[in-house]
């Protein structure tokens, strides 16, 4: 007895260092390729030019993902369950026109804070539709958010027929430009807030250990008792909401809202989740290496702006870079 | 009966298969399997699921390979590679699961691989009108340009042997070709297996229904542990017979005592029926500490009734009490909560996340109590995960991958996941499926320990020694109606199956 006492002393020294390493590698889970590509591609722009690694380009780099972030948050969560959502552009386009129409002057003029509200209402109503098509009536989810992007941007163009609305109260707008604590402007920091209960909750929930058990297989996850058809809807519910949110934060940036805006949006949100290490097949993926992944995808552009590379360059870059993440992640599988 | 090797000595060109063996692993599924099928006779393949008669007609179809032994076929030495090597040589076979393309043509489907073709393009018109033949050749009035979906099972099975006439078959295995077949599909069926017989065509004949054999076979396999144990000349056997050549006598198995059951009903099953029919008016009660086997041939609706009862599957009709309350079987969570489990029949697809840790498949389905406020930490469910596998003797840790344990370890995690809670009724569904002989033991000592602590236990299993050795009572049902319900004492494999294949 007293042996096995002695014994177990000894061994926990270094089980508290594998419980702190645990927590850790749980909240960047399968992420360590994607973080060693984030750190490499810093250092080579480190290296190639003089401008990256200053404090005042990262935090531009930072404020050029927020709408990215934001939106691949709740890209993460479809994805997580095994779906998919192609709406996040159009939701957003939608939101922030909605926000545009309600809040602006020109148009019904009723305050800044009811445009935000009604926006993020109806881009959780988007998301929901979204759901209910896929929980209710079947439709596979490419399917039915297909469907939605399509709806969304139709309804975004509908509002005004197409055109425009610019100018917001500098309040609104200095959201986006004003360092607080000369660094921090409240889209970023809203983005970091919100990537980090969502972190939270995904790890530490029992509702969040839930979508991983959804993605992992919706059978099981169902015959355990788990309320697979209503979570799946409060998840694309949530998805077109931090859409909507982005659409806000997009319009703060811009001082002006446009329905053709976050054209495309979608795919690249996609890309920032799968970069990050999670599963189109679902129940493998993470907030924090959806970061990773936004970050890869923040600091390829920037880095290759500062390059003199041109845009069309830099698609084919982005695109060499979604296949060789997605496939090391692959061969590692495999390898294991 | 004639188990006389001189069986083979009258020469002819059909078929003679001869000491074919195949294992799997340690597992030997056929050991030894000959017989012969004289052109133009049918030869019934009998066997309890597992006996070995898909094995054997999968090689003689060229699907799979034998380990060891030999077959002539024509004549000639013949060992098919693949299927096509099989079609080739004149070979067909037609599964219980039709392999059709539900949206092309039934004449597409006839012709599919080889469409006949002229200038580069398909000849359509020659195409429709061969088919057309083929299906005349069968009795079949159905249009050549038909869509197969919209075909009912019995005419989509006719294409099927369409198909293999124009590829001209001279043997057809059928895998249990009336399964899914009324009476008067059945005697259709068995018309032009007369008349091509009459053509000279020989059959393999796989069945579960013992009463057509007579009627449509003219000799008899009888099959056992993947050995032929019996061969007979004749097909008008009394269905009793074959039936004790088919159960025998097996291996002595490890069960455990099992324990007397308690006097209160737990589980109270009244009138239920599925909106599919595959089962109807079913109705029986468990007590405390019983344990309740479901038999039956596959399809008979046994893992339909215990899915409906745990909540997975709806009902269109009746009711289940627990404890003399009445469940509202509206999904797994409504069952769970009312104190039913199930350990589902496909442990991969439905039993376990393959991705996820042993602690995180435990912790699923019982958030509730590893996280009473809605925090899961991790400590919690590791604290939770040790008390499960230590309580079921699982061989592995709670943050190893749960893909990385055998079968049977599998199994106790998810037999364990259910067990804190603790729940009135347990029901396992085929809980030994694809585990080895002696991880089966552990699992056997878990149920009876289930129901000596007091739960109503269900075990629904093919394996008809395991539903025997047990339950203090069985179930039997067949094509989706209740049997009848035998005593230990008077539940014996005889009296099972006759009531299984009735």
């Amino acid at each position: 007895m007293a042996l096995s006492n002695g014994a177990s002393e000894l061994k926990a020294g270094p089980s508290a260092q594998a419980a702190a390493g645990a927590k850790l590698s749980a909240l960047f889970a399968g992420t360590l390729g994607p973080l060693i590509g984030l750190v490499l591609l810093c250092l080579a722009l480190s290296l190639t030019t003089d401008t990256f690694l200053t404090i005042r380009n990262i935090l531009n780099v930072l404020d050029q993902v927020t709408v990215l972030g934001i939106m691949a948050i709740g890209m993460t969560l479809v994805i997580l369950i095994g779906g998919i959502d192609l709406s996040v552009g159009s939701v957003l386009a939608l939101a922030a026109m909605v926000m545009g129409f309600v809040a602006h002057p020109d148009h019904l003029d009723l305050g800044m804070p009811a445009g935000i509200v009604t926006a993020l209402v109806v881009a959780g109503l988007c998301g929901l539709v979204s759901g209910l098509l896929v929980t209710v009536t079947k439709l596979p989810p490419f399917i039915a958010t297909l469907a939605m992007m399509s709806v969304a941007r139709g309804l975004a163009n509908m509002i005004t027929d197409g055109s425009q609305i610019i100018g917001f109260p500098d309040w609104f707008t200095s959201l986006s430009i004003i360092r607080h604590f000369g660094f921090l402007s409240v889209t970023v920091g809203l983005m970091i807030v919100l990537a980090i209960i969502f972190a939270v909750f995904l790890n530490y929930r029992a509702t969040g250990r839930s979508l991983y058990a959804i993605g992992g297989s919706a059978e099981v996850a169902r015959l355990s008792g788990i309320p697979v058809k209503s979570l799946t809807n409060w998840v694309y519910a949530i998805c077109g909401v931090l859409a909507g949110l982005a659409g806000i934060v997009l319009a703060a940036r811009l001082d002006s809202v446009q329905p053709s805006s976050g054209f495309g949006y979608e795919l690249d949100t996609i890309a920032a989740v799968v970069i990050g290490g999670a599963s189109l097949s679902g129940g493998v993926g993470s907030i924090g290496g959806t970061a990773i992944g936004v970050l890869i995808i923040g600091v390829l552009r920037n880095g290759l702006n500062l390059l003199g590379v041109s845009p069309f360059i830099q698609q084919v870059v982005i695109g060499v870079v979604i296949a060789l993440a997605v496939a090391t992640d692959t061969w590692r599988r495999r390898a294991q | 009966m004639s188990l006389d090797p001189s069986h083979t000595q009258t020469p002819h060109l059909g078929l003679f298969v001869s000491g074919l063996c195949k294992s799997y692993g340690p597992v030997q599924v056929l050991a030894d399997a000959s017989f012969e099928v004289r052109p133009g006779a049918v030869v019934a393949l009998l066997g309890e699921n597992g006996a070995g008669k898909s094995t054997v007609s999968n090689i003689i179809a060229g699907s799979t390979k034998p380990d060891a032994g030999s077959i002539t076929w024509r004549g000639k030495p013949y060992s098919p590679a693949s299927p096509a090597d099989a079609i080739d040589a004149g070979v067909g076979m037609i599964h219980q699961e039709l392999k059709l393309l539900p949206d092309l043509s039934v004449a597409e489907n006839v012709y599919v691989g080889r469409l006949p073709m002229r200038g580069g393009r398909i000849d359509r018109a020659a195409m429709n009108a061969r088919a057309s033949a083929q299906l005349k050749r069968l009795g079949l009035d159905v249009s050549p340009e038909r869509k197969v979906r919209t075909l009912r099972i019995a005419a989509q099975q006719q294409v099927e042997i369409a198909k293999a006439l124009t590829l001209n078959a001279e043997l057809l295995i059928f895998d249990e070709p009336t399964a899914a077949l009324g009476s008067e599909e059945t005697e259709l069926l068995f018309q032009q297996i007369r008349k091509l017989k009459a053509e000279g065509m020989s059959f393999i004949y796989i069945s579960h229904r013992l009463d057509e054999i007579a009627e449509i076979a003219d000799r008899v396999v009888v099959m056992r542990d993947g050995r032929i144990v019996a061969r007979h000349e004749r097909a008008d056997i009394p269905v009793r017979a074959i039936v004790e050549q088919m159960v025998g006598r097996s291996v002595e198995r490890m069960f455990p005592p099992l324990s007397e059951p308690g006097s209160e009903t737990l589980l109270e099953v009244e009138n239920l029926s599925s909106p599919e029919r595959s089962f109807q008016n079913v109705s029986f009660s468990v007590r405390t500490g019983e344990i309740l086997g479901i038999a039956g041939l596959i399809g008979a609706g046994r893992t339909e009734l215990v899915r409906a009862i745990a909540g997975a599957d709806p009902i269109s009709s009746g009711s289940v009490r627990v404890a003399g309350k009445p469940v509202h079987l509206n999904g797994p969570a409504a069952a769970i909560k009312a104190g039913v489990v199930l350990v589902p029949e496909d442990r991969k697809a439905q039993g376990v996340v393959l991705d996820q840790t042993i602690g995180e498949n435990l912790a699923i389905g019982n958030f509730d109590h590893v996280a009473p406020n809605g925090w899961v930490f991790p400590k919690a469910v590791q604290r939770f995960a040790e008390a499960g596998i230590g309580r079921l003797g699982v061989k592995g840790r709670p943050n190893q991958a749960i893909s990385k344990l055998s079968g049977g370890n599998q199994q106790k995690v998810i037999i364990a996941k259910w067990i804190s809670r603790p729940p009135k009724v347990f029901i396992l569904d085929e809980p030994t499926r694809g585990i080895d002989v002696g991880a089966r033991a552990a699992i056997y000592d878990v149920i009876a320990d289930l129901a000596r602590s007091g739960m109503a236990v269900v075990v629904v299993s093919s394996d008809l020694e395991e539903v025997l050795g047990l339950s203090h009572r069985v179930l039997v049902l067949s094509r989706g109606r209740q049997r009848g319900i035998l005593d230990r004492s008077e539940a014996s494999n005889v009296a099972v199956m006759e009531l299984a294949t009735s």
